[in-house]
């Protein structure tokens, strides 16, 4: 069972000889093949709640786990989408989708089967040999998203994966997203700060408040885009006009709101 | 850039009326009488002299055989810091804990000059290859190990943090991740140390060497041949610039792939 679960996890920075309490009594369970979004404000912690589950940080105190297991490194497992792609420069779209595999120990033959599969499913087909200098932002993160996917990891960890990108290809890549997560149900940790995204993209939405970021309230939207049927819908733009959505996107919006005003667009 | 850019015309223009000038200030000096010309050979003495070392062996060989000759020293001592520089840089770069073993005892030595290590190399190569192989070698390998190094550190974050959650061996995230995102710095660094080996070699084979270009201008200046002595220092020029040159072709052919 692919889970995530955070438990009383706390993250205590320090600086100059202060201490700046960043995460507190974080408590959250990701089921297996649930897709779970984070939204709050700047400065909530969200991005180093997504980072402890990948290993890259640890909290001060508290666990955080994966598939029953404590975090201590990164590994193969949790695949990340990064905010900025890291894709790697010098290598080519297949190869930057080859390097975890390798790790992994998976053969040759496999290898290109896997890549093969997802490169197609990315609509990356006849960019193998491309460097990542040479594609669009999107279709580099479409690299990202597919060198992540190709491990088969227990979990998925994207933090802000579509932050850099410009509106359209935005909200094409989110399209995307739901078709691919809604074929192939993975466990997924996605962070943002983008209300509607959540909303669309989400079973559940963990809203955060900063300074200590701690979980303000979880919101059940699979329970409620399942009910109204909003997958129905290929286009974003439709989803965005059922009334059901746009009163979770009201409610999510004043959660956050009568924390922080203006700190939320 | 302040100024508007040149056409390249008026670039090669401008290096001709610099080189041409050079020439003549040269020429001026030398026949003027202010000074003999053994004191200050023409230039057109030292073609005159290039073309004779050409053709005619001098102490013991033709110039060509003795810029081979050179350039063979030049170009063992050159792998050899490439060869332990890079992976040096790279481990230290990756584990801090070699980074706290080596830079003391290197940061002390990078700072004794290539041709103090002459006694040494005579002592224990006498006028072996290894004598200015040695030589060359302490002249090259700061440059290359300080930017593979540097290179290595300066990597962006995110590389590293992709690798690792890649699952990337120590082997492959230096080799697969480290190398290629220092190979700029590299190369920069190999076009510093191309420089000061070749520099380092003239110096050790006036010393420690019974053939090479430094070898020739010791004999030209024991014959008190001073056209001998500038035609080794054109072809050291000129043998230097053309290292650079590949090495420079080497940059660009990167930095176009990377889109930099």
């Amino acid at each position: 069972m692919a889970t995530i679960n955070f438990s009383n996890v706390e993250r205590v920075f320090r600086q100059n000889g202060k201490e700046f309490i960043a995460l507190k009594d974080v408590n959250l369970g990701v089921q297996d093949r649930e897709f779970v979004a984070i939204v709050g404000p700047s400065g909530c912690g969200k991005t180093t709640c997504m980072r402890m589950a990948a290993g890259l940080e640890h909290p001060t105190s508290g666990t955080v786990s994966v598939a029953g297991e404590v975090v201590k490194n990164p590994g193969p497992d949790r695949a990340v989408v990064f905010q900025a792609f890291a894709l790697f420069p010098w290598k080519t779209v297949w190869d930057n989708v080859e390097f975890g595999l390798i790790s992994l120990g998976v053969d040759k033959a496999e290898r290109t089967r896997r890549i093969v599969h997802y490169i197609a499913l990315m609509g990356l087909g006849g960019y193998e040999q491309a460097y990542p200098h040479q594609l669009s932002g999107g279709m580099q993160q479409r690299v990202a998203i597919a060198r992540a996917y190709v491990l088969d990891p227990k979990v998925l960890l994207m933090d802000e994966p579509f932050g850099a990108l410009d509106a359209q290809t935005r909200v094409v890549m989110q399209e995307e997203l739901v078709r691919l997560a809604r074929r192939y149900p993975r466990t997924v940790l996605f962070i943002t700060h983008a209300v509607e995204e959540a909303v669309y993209l989400a079973d559940r939405i963990v809203v955060m408040t900063g300074r200590p970021g701690t979980i303000r309230e979880i919101i059940d939207v699979k329970k409620v885009r399942e009910a109204e049927n909003w997958d129905q819908h290929p286009r974003i733009e439709d989803v965005m006009d059922q009334p059901s959505f746009v009163h979770l996107r009201s409610y999510v919006w004043k959660l956050l709101r009568d924390q922080h005003g203006s700190e939320v667009h | 850039m302040l100024e508007p850019r040149l056409s390249t015309a008026k670039l090669t223009t401008l290096t001709i009326i610099g080189a041409a000038g050079f020439l003549l200030l040269w020429s001026i000096a030398a026949i003027s009488g202010w000074t003999t010309r053994e004191f200050l050979p023409a230039p057109w003495d030292v073609a005159a002299r290039f073309a004779h070392l050409v053709t005619e062996p001098f102490a013991g060989f033709t110039l060509f055989e003795h810029l081979a000759s050179s350039f063979k020293r030049f170009a063992m001592g050159f792998a050899i810091a490439v060869a332990v520089g890079i992976p040096l840089g790279l481990l230290m770069a990756w584990f801090p804990w070699v980074d706290r073993i080596v830079s003391p005892a290197f940061d002390a030595v990078r700072f004794v000059a290539p041709i103090a290590w002459v006694p040494f190399a005579a002592l224990w190569f006498g006028t072996g290859i290894g004598g200015p192989v040695l030589i060359i070698f302490m002249g090259a390998f700061p440059p290359v190990l300080i930017n593979t190094y540097r290179g290595g550190k300066h990597v962006d974050r995110k590389y590293i943090e992709a690798a690792q959650t890649l699952g990337a061996s120590h082997l492959r995230a230096m080799t697969e991740v480290l190398l290629p995102a220092a190979v700029p710095s590299i190369v920069a660094g190999l076009r510093i140390s191309a420089g000061l080996g070749w520099q380092s070699l003239v110096g050790a084979e006036l010393i420690v060497a019974s053939s090479g270009v430094g070898y020739l201008m010791v004999k030209g200046q024991a014959a008190v041949s001073t056209a001998t002595v500038m035609s080794g220092m054109v072809a050291i020029g000129v043998v230097g610039l053309l290292i650079d040159v590949a090495l420079r072709r080497v940059q660009q052919v990167i930095e176009t792939r990377r889109g930099i």
